[in-house]
């Protein structure tokens, strides 16, 4: 093929039909309350790791849900489970046990 | 000789106060410009936050109308004023008082035939005139009227009255609802910067009832913000969390697509993860917003009365004087003055009712 200098540049848009909700189901199934989050983001405010990485909780357990797990590992290994964001969340969702049950979806499905 | 009250508009408001006014001894007479009383409560099945049926709230309005005199389909065509009385004219309009809300039961005394041009004295005028719905075409990229799985809030409620089932244009059951919050409102591209305030919830309670009568359906509500602001609606947000799994996804929809299929792709962004998002629902349901109600603006002419840049009638004084204007025997009760939800539309018109009878009251001897 001509090399003509071009390189093609992935979509960013989400396309949530595509998506892959496997890890959500499994979660959900182990820590019904993920689907209480309101997005205030006081837990990736107060997360002691995310003071010193790019871990953001918040947003981690919010992409799961839009079946976006390309950046769920990488999170995960970065958190130290401390467990102050389930401290500070005002929907009671139970975070430390979101984060476990995340790790046994990572070991389910890989 | 008692007053005469003319209460314009047979909404919740109008209705309420007129009834009131009415058990109070005063002359009262309701100017419906439709075929039937009860606004846009008529037209709805429940009501949030505890899902209420809106016919029993009617009911409920009704029974204390007995000595109301209530005329239907008529319009107001001029309001003349000879220092503290009143003369408001009126031309009959709708020439067969045949509805399609005949299993409400309207007061004996209604006159579905008036004869034309009729002059109804009055010491005191309530303006209850309400509001419209926002036009969901003017929304164009949403594709309302273009797209047929492309319905309102008020369409949704049509449905859910009258047990039909709610089924794609196509005649399937829709497995993804997506739910768009804040059609026509906070939104300076239709002129509206407003917010309607009870589509939020309205929003939520829909959102519930989709997923009761289709449990293994998704439902997605498109929100900027969530506005739960009365007692009940944080919780109803909550149960349609945790009890429904209704999805919450914060961003407004830029635009929607149709499919050969007739589904319906979506574009917002989550702005919760930062990035773009595009997903195919079976049935989209706007929730449109209020606007001022179109005959308000020649009965504001015809007083003087100023409207506020949301084009809403103002009162006297938000505060203080909130069913007054600056015209002495002019009174406003419900969404003529913004956005209103049913209770608070029943709260006003008493307030609004009890406001007139001091007013009135005060020309008796005796009284300052
Ligand atoms: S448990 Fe993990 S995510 Fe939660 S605050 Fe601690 S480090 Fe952050
Ligand atoms: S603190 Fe709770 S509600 Fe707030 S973003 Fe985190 S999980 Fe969601
Ligand atoms: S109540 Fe909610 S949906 Fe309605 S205009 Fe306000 S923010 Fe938008």
């Amino acid at each position: 093929m001509i090399d003509f200098g071009y390189t093609l540049t992935r979509d960013r848009q989400f396309d949530y039909d595509r998506g892959d909700l496997r890890y959500y189901r499994l979660v959900r199934s182990l820590e019904p309350s993920i689907d209480l989050c309101i997005g205030c983001g006081s837990c990736s405010a107060t997360c002691s790791a995310a003071q010193f990485t790019n871990l953001n909780i918040r947003k981690l357990h919010t992409v799961i849900r839009r079946g976006d797990t390309t950046s769920i590992k990488a999170g995960l290994r970065k958190c130290m489970f401390c467990g102050k964001c389930q401290l500070v969340c005002p929907r009671g969702v139970n975070l430390r046990n979101l984060i476990l049950a995340l790790n046994r979806a990572i070991e389910q499905l890989g | 000789m008692e007053h005469s009250v003319i209460v314009i508009g047979g909404g919740v408001s109008g209705m309420t106060a007129a009834g009131m006014l009415a058990q109070q001894g005063f002359n009262v007479t309701l100017l419906e410009k439709e075929a039937e009383t009860g606004g846009h409560a008529a037209r709805w099945d429940r009501l949030f936050p505890d899902r209420k049926k809106a016919s029993e709230v009617l009911d409920f309005i009704r029974k204390g109308m007995s000595r109301v005199k209530v005329i239907t389909g008529i319009t107001v065509v001029n309001i003349t004023r000879n220092d503290k009385e009143f003369t408001v004219v009126t031309r009959g309009q709708v020439a067969d008082g045949g509805s399609q809300m005949a299993d409400i039961p309207h007061p004996a005394s209604c006159i579905p035939h008036p004869a034309s041009c009729i002059p109804h004295p009055a010491s005191c005028i309530l303006l209850a005139t309400g509001y419209e719905l926002f036009e969901a075409r003017k929304k164009e990229e949403y594709g309302y009227g273009i797209y047929n799985n492309v319905i309102t809030s008020a369409e949704l409620e049509d449905k859910f009255r009258s047990g039909s089932p709610i089924l794609t244009s196509e005649g399937k059951p829709p497995a993804r609802i997506g739910i768009v919050h804040c059609v026509g409102s906070r939104d300076e591209k239709v002129g509206n910067l407003y917010c309607s305030k009870v589509c939020c919830v309205t929003g939520v309670k829909q959102a519930i009832e989709l997923k009761e009568m289709y449990p293994a359906s998704e439902v997605f509500n498109f929100y900027m913000d969530l506005r739960m602001f009365d007692r009940h609606f944080e919780e109803l947000y909550y149960e349609a969390q945790q009890k429904w799994g209704v999805s919450f996804i914060r961003g407004r929809l830029s635009e929607c697509a149709e499919n050969p299929d007739g589904s319906i792709i979506v574009k917002t962004e989550d702005t919760l993860t930062g990035k773009p998002l595009k997903m195919t629902v079976d049935l989209l349901v706007l929730l449109t917003g209020f606007v001022p109600g179109r005959g308000m603006a020649s009965i504001s002419a015809m007083l003087g009365l100023t409207t506020g840049a949301d084009g809403f009638t103002n009162s006297a004084d938000s505060h203080t004087l909130n069913n007054s204007t600056e015209i002495p025997g002019i009174f406003l009760a419900g969404a003529v003055k913004g956005p209103v939800s049913i209770s608070e539309s029943i709260a006003d018109a008493r307030a609004a009712a009890i406001q007139i009878e001091v007013y009135l009251n005060s020309d008796k001897p005796g009284n300052d």
